[in-house]
């Protein structure tokens, strides 16, 4: 459980989010659209690079952990809207740091992604604060193969 | 062109490229995917949102960056894929009509101690608009292979 209000947040706050299966289709589509390096669009090429099999682009993993985050909110709002209870208006991302590609994700992997409350500031605007997160993604066998640390606005319950 | 290896990215060089159309479909299309948010899937949608209008998911402007990327120099190199990413800062809104492009400068260069075979490069990204505002940064290092242990292998 991830708060939905800014006040509602607590450092340490953590959240199994979500698991996504990596198929070759969508790792090799992903590579077309986006990053077209021959270890992400074919099994020899891949075999002959560093990561020694075909594996999925990092910005791929990456954008699937938003959507896994995107659509786990997204049922804690229908949740709570249920419940009868206000929902805060969505806020933007303002940028990521210490994104690590720990190690490759392969077709058939499937990934459990999770999120901490890391940190939480104020922010001049009275209706937003920002809340840092930690998310991380790992493989079928446990290994870490993605973290990063992201700020976004998150709005306040206001007065 | 001759293929590029550690030792050609020369640390201080500033090197510009890539001419990226964004367009409301493609917006939408990579929000649907992997960040549907109302301000990356719908224009009045948008409008009631903090945004104000419909703007490109972050990552989206990222996953533009890499293509543009991969287009001017790095799928003409001996890229091995990089560790990950120091920093990304979303400075403003990617809108519709834009037209991106990337201005690229190396930071620092050094090669592998326990794999001889490889170096890292650490680049400095900046994506910019049609008015050349910084609209996405992004420090980098990736992994490219070493000439003399290419030929060396040959």
């Amino acid at each position: 459980m991830i708060a939905l209000f800014y006040e509602d947040h607590r450092i340490g706050q953590s959240a199994r989010i979500g698991a996504h299966e990596f198929t070759r289709e969508a790792i090799i589509a992903f590579a077309r659209a986006y990053d077209p390096q021959p270890f992400h669009l074919d099994d020899a090429a891949g075999a002959a690079s560093l990561f020694g099999s075909l594996c999925a682009s990092g910005w791929h993993t990456a954008s699937v952990c938003m959507r896994t985050l995107i659509d786990f909110r997204e049922a804690q709002r229908v949740a709570a809207a249920a419940r009868g209870k206000p929902l805060p208006a969505l806020g933007l991302g303002a940028g990521v740091r210490d994104l690590r590609w720990i190690s490759p994700v392969r077709p058939g992997d499937v990934i459990t992604y999770s999120v901490q409350v890391e940190s939480m500031r104020e922010t001049r605007r009275p209706q937003w604060g920002i809340v840092g997160i930690r998310a991380t993604g790992v493989d079928q066998n446990g290994r870490e193969v993605l973290s990063y640390t992201s700020q976004a606005l998150v709005a306040r319950r206001g007065q | 062109m001759d293929k590029l290896y550690f030792e050609d990215f020369l640390p201080g060089e500033i090197v510009e490229y890539g001419d990226t159309p964004v367009t409301a479909d493609a917006i939408v299309a990579f929000a649907r995917e992997f960040d549907p948010q109302p301000f990356h899937l719908d224009a009045q949608a948008a409008r009631e949102s903090m945004a104000g209008e419909l703007i490109a998911s972050g990552w989206h402007t990222a996953a533009m960056l890499m293509r543009m990327s991969c287009d001017a120099f790095l799928n003409r190199s001996a890229s091995q894929g990089g560790p990950g990413v120091e920093e990304l800062a979303w400075s403003k809104p990617v809108r519709p009509g834009d037209r991106l492009h990337v201005r690229r400068t190396t930071l620092s260069a050094r090669a592998s101690r326990s794999r001889p075979a490889i170096g890292l490069v650490e680049f400095l990204f900046e994506v910019l608009n049609q008015n050349t505002d910084v609209v996405m940064t992004q420090k980098n290092s990736v992994f490219f292979l070493r000439r003399a242990a290419e030929e060396a292998a040959s």
